[in-house]
């Protein structure tokens, strides 16, 4: 078809976590500008399945910018080079003919390459294991006017909840700091009546388990922002660190 | 304290650099109040009445020992979480896009090493004379001590260190002002911007009155 492009890949390749991996150069032809990014990695894979070689190990599940598996640092940008979309939900005409493509895993200490692009994001499950919820009995729904929460405290709440856990915010820090995903669950919390009652509990257990982890800390640099593909804001890790100050030296809560 | 990790987390070092860096901004605020007496070009005699102030009060020599102990802990805990942020990227991109932030956002290591090394030369040149002639109850000089300095024998290299030193304190501070404020956890819709501003004008004013002294002395504007 015309205005199908041509494009050379350099592909991360790495068996497993102890091994050494190096970039692969796949030339790839015929792709559709309008087929998404994962799609090109579905024929590449074809191709290479094909011609008996290991297909590339990639993460991916919804294909539609809400699950947040999909994890590729593309051209050295996390998710590639538009702004506030995933992976699966870049198009091929965001490139142009010809182009070199180099795609690299995730690269943080508390994310290890599993195989390829894979890589172990538990270390995010751990952290909202330890506060990225709220204790509640249930039973019958309250009347929704029962809670009044002012309008700007929601939209941010919103905003926060937008969090799809994806690690791009690590990936792109150069200090691999998971501040922004970690005070994106803090603040959507700390702002609601439903997740104050835990809130100093929460701060402290998740940013100790955040460092646990082995995460780098916030310099402010404000990359994490940029390439977050759900727009969330560092106004959420200043949430953070006053709820953390609040816990630390208001209240007589510890972390556990 | 409630609890321990207060002292030891990631956070609390990101409160330790914010705190004292904002200490040392409100020493800067001083220091450039106090150089631009000889803007007055009365040959420095308010000036060294100020800093024969500095160097004598028994209140301002406590807060010196505070000011020293200040810095040590704002080059201290930058060394120790510039170390662990280098372990939590053990293997780097081969390809790394930067336009996401700035470069001097970047950069505040490099930045505040070239600081510091501009600062001992300062500190050789200024505080160091300075002590010895408090020490001895000699007259000093200060004004005379300038000039000497920027005027001297040695003007081509003290001149472009101060120039140098003064852009690495303006770049230092155009991330270091506002981040101390998001550090500490104020980030406001209100407020942040006129923060930014003033940071922004804080770190092109404050430089640019301490770059004007070396010049302003070898250009023979003061004499
Ligand atoms: S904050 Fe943004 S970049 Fe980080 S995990 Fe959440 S959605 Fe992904
Ligand atoms: S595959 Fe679900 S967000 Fe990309």
């Amino acid at each position: 078809m015309s205005g199908n492009m041509n494009l050379t890949l350099k592909v991360w390749r790495q068996k497993n976590g102890g091994s050494k991996g190096e970039l692969v150069t796949y030339p790839v032809s015929d792709i559709s500008p309008d087929m998404s990014f994962l799609e090109m990695f579905d024929v590449l894979n074809d191709q290479l399945v094909t011609e008996g070689k290991e297909p590339i190990a990639f993460d991916h599940d919804c294909r539609e910018g809400i699950c947040g598996m999909c994890s590729m640092h593309i051209n050295g940008h996390a998710h590639g080079p538009k702004d506030q979309v995933t992976t699966c939900q870049l198009h091929m005409r965001s490139f142009k003919d010809g182009d070199t493509i180099v795609v690299e895993p995730w690269r943080a200490a508390a994310f290890p390459v599993v195989k390829d692009l894979v890589v172990d994001r538990s270390s995010f499950d751990r952290i909202i294991a330890k506060g990225g919820f709220i204790s509640v009995n249930t039973g019958n729904a309250k009347d929704a006017n029962n809670l009044p929460i002012p309008k700007v405290d929601a939209d941010k709440a919103f905003e926060a909840a937008a969090c799809i856990g994806c690690g791009a915010c690590v990936a792109t820090c150069k200090n691999s700091s998971a501040m922004l995903f970690v005070s994106a669950k803090v603040a959507q919390l700390s702002l609601l009546p439903q997740g104050k009652a835990e809130a100093s509990q929460r701060v402290l257990n998740m940013v100790a388990q955040m460092d646990e982890e082995g995460f780098g800390s916030c310099t402010n640099t404000g990359a994490c922002e940029v390439e977050c593909p759900k727009g969330i804001s560092i106004q959420n890790i200043a949430i953070m660190n006053k709820e953390y100050l609040k816990a630390s030296v208001v209240s007589e809560q510890e972390a556990q | 304290m409630s609890n321990k990790e207060f002292l030891t987390s990631s956070l609390a070092k990101k409160f330790v650099m914010a705190a004292t860096g904002l200490f040392l901004i409100s020493f800067l605020v001083v220091h450039v109040s106090i150089n631009s007496l000889i803007f007055l070009n009365d040959g420095g005699e308010t000036f060294n009445v100020a800093a024969g102030f500095m160097a004598h009060n028994i209140i301002i020599r406590i807060m010196e020992i505070g000011l020293f102990v200040g810095l040590l802990m704002h080059i201290y805990q930058a060394w120790i979480l510039t170390q662990e942020n280098k372990k939590a990227r053990p293997v780097q991109y081969a390809v790394q896009n930067e336009t996401a932030s700035k470069w001097y956002s970047r950069s505040m290591g490099i930045l505040g090493s070239l600081l510091l090394i501009f600062l001992a030369v300062h500190l050789y040149n200024f505080w160091y004379p300075t002590k010895v002639a408090v020490a001895a109850g000699t007259e000093h000089n200060t004004y005379n001590e300038l000039k000497e300095v920027f005027t001297g024998e040695l003007w081509f290299v003290f001149v472009p260190v101060y120039i140098l030193g003064v852009v690495s304190l303006g770049y230092h501070l155009l991330h270091g002002f506002p981040s101390a404020f998001q550090s500490l956890g104020f980030n406001h819709k209100k407020y942040t911007p006129l923060i930014n501003a003033i940071g922004t004008g804080f770190s092109i004013i404050v430089p640019l009155i301490f770059a004007l002294m070396p010049l302003a002395f070898l250009l023979g504007i003061l004499d």
